[in-house]
């Protein structure tokens, strides 16, 4: 296969074609894959999510400068980055305006940026940013950055695509109630507060602490008073914390002023003491048969529906059965049990 | 399982003047014309333009450029697409272009040359029309 060779060797373009490929979901685009899947498994997926405006490019592009430029004694990664922005719900259209903010990493063959659309997925990523990701993982990025549109409080994809997610949040957004709220904050392995030099930033981290605090009883003993440093759970040298570490993450609470980037080293550090918790406490595989469980049900769906379109519904069949339930004649439930009569037999 | 084939454009503003009304308005308009523009914001080099282009696998770039440096930068755009083997991009430029260089950047291969006063409605055409003759091609 041609175009999954090059990949393989580098040829940027034929990642970029492939990519396009997986975007608008054609067959070719699912040959490559296919001939590519067992390249991939190896990259680092890091989720950042949080509402619009806390600055989520802005830290993308410094994470990423790190891990072109790391602390001395780590090796530099290779950087993808997926940049996710909404489609317009009326035209289709969207402006991807990620970019902008990482125009630090011009230049470099070490980093590739792909930005892309939802094209009408509302979790925060688009139908194909997994695909997406694979691509890059089997192009030898070692650490892809997933940027989710600016999410507020359901927008929770992120979760089953990423091994680590960030919550990005920014002094001034919302009070205590939001924080202990279900959705978005749930679901951070990391929380940053963005923005950091602004005021009312002891607030928002106020605000997250306590709802760690209530969300992580057990954490909460073993960390108050000597596991906690500034916000960062202690790496636990003291031997009798050894095993509560293994077993239990606290998410830290991190400050970062992205355009400086200050605190993005320690960002650094804390997303790679997580990478080491997922892989001592077998969450990594855990994460990864929880993904790929979710992703097999997603096309198996698809492609049952594409099958069942083709054999049984035509339009013909629909259209009757939805004239049926505008008249009253039939719910939605039974106009769907009519429609699927066919599929068992 | 297909999805509808998008265009995809790069709006960029190469050069150093700091004007970018005009890209944001045309960004806006192809946006609105059902495209996916992918912005990169102020004074980037040619090599930031065509990276972009490459990585985005884009369809058009359009270049905005009211520095008046439009035909050192524009022909050093269409040079790096064609060493990055894309040279099926159109590229269509706007800002302040003096009607004596529009030929020569139309020669050079740019596909349409829009000042002030163009109606967003002509470009979204042009980048239609442009577009769909080297899908067929």
């Amino acid at each position: 296969m041609e175009l999954a060779d090059a990949i393989l060797q580098g040829n940027r373009l034929a990642l970029a074609r492939l990519l396009t490929q997986v975007e608008n979901d054609t067959p070719e685009g699912h040959l490559v894959l296919d001939s590519l899947y067992a390249y991939t498994g190896k990259a680092h997926l890091i989720g950042v999510t949080g509402a619009p405006g806390t600055g989520k490019s802005s830290l993308v592009n410094q994470l990423a400068r790190v891990y072109r430029n790391p602390p001395q004694g780590h090796t530099p990664r290779r950087v993808g980055i997926v940049a996710v922005d909404p489609s317009s719900p009326f035209t289709g259209g969207a402006i991807l305006g990620d970019r902008v903010r990482m125009r630090d990493l011009a230049g470099d063959p070490g980093v590739f940026i792909r930005s892309m659309a939802t094209r009408g997925s509302l979790g925060g990523l688009a139908a194909a940013t997994s695909g997406m990701v694979l691509a890059l993982d089997a192009a030898g990025f070692e650490v892809i950055l997933i940027e989710t549109v600016g999410a507020g409080q359901a927008e929770v994809d992120i979760v089953r695509l990423a091994h680590t997610t960030l919550v990005v949040e920014a002094p001034g957004l919302g009070d205590e109630i939001q924080a202990i709220k279900a959705g978005i904050l749930e679901i951070a392995d990391l929380l940053v507060v963005n923005k950091a030099d602004r005021p009312g930033v002891e607030n928002t981290e106020r605000a997250l602490r306590g709802m760690l605090q209530l969300a992580h009883p057990v954490a909460r003993t073993h960390g108050l008073h000597h596991g906690l440093h500034h916000g960062v759970a202690v790496t636990g040298r003291q031997p009798d914390q050894e095993t509560v570490e293994s077993t239990v993450w606290q998410p830290p609470v991190l400050r970062t002023v992205a355009t400086e980037g200050t605190g993005v080293v320690e960002l650094y550090n804390e997303i790679a003491r997580h990478r080491e918790y997922l892989e001592n406490s077998g969450e990594w595989e855990r994460r990864e048969h929880t993904r790929l469980r979710s992703e097999l049900e997603v096309l198996l769906q698809a492609a049952l529906v594409a099958r069942w379109r083709q054999t049984y519904g035509s339009q013909g069949a629909v259209q009757a059965v939805l004239e049926r339930v505008l008249s009253r004649e039939l719910s939605p439930w039974q106009a769907v049990t009519t429609l699927l009569d066919g599929l068992g037999e | 399982m297909m999805t509808e084939r998008k265009i995809r454009v790069v709006v960029a503003k190469p050069g150093l003047d700091g004007h970018d009304r005009g890209a944001k308005v045309v960004a806006r308009a192809l946006r609105d014309a059902g495209m996916e523009v992918i912005y990169t914001g102020l004074r980037q080099t040619p090599e930031m333009v065509a990276e972009a282009a490459l990585q985005e696998d884009v369809d058009a770039v359009g270049l905005s450029i009211l520095s008046g440096a439009h035909m050192a930068l524009v022909p050093r755009v269409l040079e790096l697409l064609r060493t990055n083997g894309q040279e099926h991009v159109k590229v269509f430029v706007g800002g302040i272009i003096p009607d004596e260089d529009v030929p020569r950047l139309m020669e050079a291969g740019v596909v349409g040359v829009y000042g002030p006063g163009t109606v967003t409605d002509d470009i979204i055409q042009d980048i239609r029309r442009a577009v769909a003759a080297s899908a067929t091609a």
